[in-house]
């Protein structure tokens, strides 16, 4: 059967959702074969195994922590050679659509970002995509060469479908480019102990209306609750309320959780681009004319310092 | 010696607007007003601060598009740039991102540079691509995605803030970057600068200047198809309530039938 090549995202070889999402959408189009770089090949394995890899290729090196982006993609093009796939699989993440991009033009081949589902199709997987800040959906092929595509966070529910997952050594010669540019320090983002936002099935934002960073407490209370993630406006974020990592919309994070719930959020076309595909949409914001409650599933039209508390102890005392 | 500054612009429609496909399925840049894209205003910015540090520099602003495309260029220069090229193309309509960035690699060349400035994506396509692909192309490395950026010694430092780490980077020039919408407000055009910005030379190239084919770009040449494209239904109206002091109550009810409790 048809291979296909699945870059896995992962900390230390505990593998992150998003690339057991890709390993289902995958099996859709042939067999998963994961690419794995770094440390925690072992432990990544039998979670890849588990989600259907049937291989998994993997290498370690002081470059791929040491240099940006090039060295994976060296190691990529490495796996790619090896396998010859149908099909090469990317989170899209930052990084991934930068591996993505660059794994394009070294083998010729078309790309698609973004993706948010995945079928097979009689010349090629066929992607979803979202655009126009999530008002249309369009439906792509590439139509020259191995088909790269990156997906989004939440576009499939992982599915268990055990497979051997052999672990295979990749070698790896990095290219005269890999060094180009070098990660002098890296300060690792401190945990917040709260679910990823991008992956979390429950979001929770805050925005212009929450008025102070002391009253963030507020909305990080709601998403305790419903064990939510925290996601913030630009007007927050640039207000130095909440940090940039957990901006929602064009230039922050997209998101599309089971849930999303905005407090002090007007609802801009920037915003929207980041949420406007979450499956419930709730809003709470004093002006009823607010945008945001066009796309509503429920809206609450009132004081978020009076709606919010409200709401937490209820959350609280029905979960017991 | 002069530091030559490229920094690439696209001209993309408002998104503000009302944005649609055309019966090609390539974006309708016809119905809504176009614009320079506001991510590249950073992109600008951040060429002006360079240049400002350096003894002598020169910033080129360079846009791939269709005849209007040259309004974002005129911001451009408005804002302080030197001097624009702007390739424009019939067959180059429908062009994808790999063709984008083959075209842009070439223009660059063509220009001569020390440094490619981009933004972080642009806002009609928004694939945040295009930079990592001229690298790749133009054979230097690429520091992007900076929230960042300095350029001294023939070096481009910068900070890159990602999900699990914040990455100080280092590479020597020529080098390409692309900047974030945190890197710094800004600046609009003072009246001055749009009255200097009539006198600024404008190139224009097209693909035979170049040196590319029409095969190779454009919607023939593109590596990908949009198939179809479909507006998504408008979600249908929910309920809003008036908070009358159970607002908070009402909304867990309705959290407690979706089973979100
Ligand atoms: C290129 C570009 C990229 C952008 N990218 C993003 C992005 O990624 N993400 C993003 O969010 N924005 C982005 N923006 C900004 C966007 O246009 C809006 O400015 C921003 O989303 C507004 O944030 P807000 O809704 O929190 O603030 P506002 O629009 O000021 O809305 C605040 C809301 O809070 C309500 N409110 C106030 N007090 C209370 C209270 N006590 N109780 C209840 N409600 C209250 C008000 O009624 C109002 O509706 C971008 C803009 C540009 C130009
Ligand atoms: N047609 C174009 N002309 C000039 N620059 C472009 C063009 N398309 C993309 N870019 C640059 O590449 C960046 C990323 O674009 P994208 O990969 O399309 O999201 C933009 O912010 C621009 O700096």
């Amino acid at each position: 059967m048809a291979e296909v090549l699945v870059y896995v995202d992962h900390v230390d070889g505990a593998v992150r959702k998003p690339t057991l999402e890709l390993l289902t959408l995958a099996r859709r189009i042939g067999e998963p074969v994961a690419v794995h770089l770094g440390a925690g090949a072992d432990a990544a394995a039998a979670t890849l195994a588990e989600y259907g890899a049937v291989k998994v290729l993997t290498a370690d090196a002081a470059e791929f922590a040491d240099y940006l982006v090039v060295p994976k993609v060296d190691a990529l093009q490495a796996a790619f050679e090896a396998v010859s796939p149908v099909a090469v699989l990317v989170p899209s993440s930052a990084e991934g659509k930068e591996i993505a991009a660059r794994l394009a033009v070294r083998i010729g081949s078309g790309i698609i970002t973004d993706a948010v589902d995945l079928e097979a199709g009689a010349e090629g997987p066929v992607a979803t995509q979202s655009v126009f800040a999530a008002s249309y959906s369009t439906k792509s092929r590439v139509t020259k060469g191995t088909p790269v595509i990156t997906v989004k966070p939440n576009s499939a529910a992982p599915e268990a479908a055990p497979a051997a997952g052999t672990v295979e050594q990749l070698a790896v010669s990095f290219g005269s480019a890999s060094t180009g540019t070098k990660v002098v320090s890296r300060t690792p983002r401190e945990s917040t102990g709260r679910p990823e936002l991008t992956e979390a099935a429950i979001v929770v934002s805050g925005g212009r209306g929450v008025n102070g960073a002391e009253n963030f407490s507020l909305i990080e209370g709601l998403a305790d609750s419903l064990g939510a993630a925290v996601g913030a406006s630009r007007a927050a974020v640039d207000a130095g309320w909440y940090p940039h990592t957990n901006q929602v919309g064009q230039t922050g994070k997209s998101v599309s959780p089971q849930l999303y719930i905005a407090a002090g959020i007007s609802g801009a076309i920037q915003h929207r681009a980041g949420m406007q595909t979450s499956k419930t949409i709730v809003a709470i914001n004093k002006d009823a004319e607010a945008p945001i409650f066009d796309l509503v599933d429920y809206g609450v039209v009132g004081d978020l310092f009076e709606v919010v508390p409200q709401l937490t102890e209820e959350v609280k005392s029905r979960k017991g | 010696m002069s530091l030559r500054i490229v920094v690439c612009v696209k001209y993309v429609p408002d998104a503000t607007g009302d944005r649609h496909f055309a019966e090609d399925l390539t974006v309708d840049r016809d119905d809504v007003d176009g614009l320079l894209s506001e991510l590249d205003e950073y992109a600008v910015e951040q060429a002006l601060q360079i240049a400002d540090e350096a003894d002598d520099a020169e910033i080129t602003v360079l846009t791939v598009g269709p005849e209007d495309a040259k309004d974002a260029l005129r911001k451009a220069l408005s804002m302080g740039a030197h001097k624009a090229v702007h390739v424009e193309d019939d067959d180059l309509h429908g062009t994808d991102a790999l063709g984008t960035s083959l075209v842009l690699a070439k223009a660059v060349e063509h220009v001569g540079y020390d440094l490619v400035i981009s933004g972080m994506a642009s806002t009609d396509g928004g694939m945040g691509v295009v930079p990592a692909m001229l690298a790749e192309r133009l054979g230097v490395p690429q520091v992007t995605l900076l929230s960042e950026v300095a350029v001294a010694d023939g070096k481009v430092t910068g900070r890159r803030d990602g999900d699990a780490a914040s990455e100080q980077l280092e590479a020597s020039l020529p080098a390409v970057v692309s900047v974030t919408d945190q890197s710094g407000e800004a600046r609009y055009p003072s009246f001055k600068g749009i009255m200097a910005a009539k006198k600024k030379p404008v190139e224009s190239l097209d693909l035979s200047d170049l040196g590319l084919e029409a095969e190779e770009v454009g919607l023939e040449g593109a590596w990908t198809k949009v198939d179809e494209a479909n507006e998504r239904p408008a979600r249908t109206a929910g309920t809003v309530v008036k908070d009358e002091g159970e607002g908070g109550k009402q909304l867990a009810e309705f959290l407690a039938g979706q089973k979100f409790i």
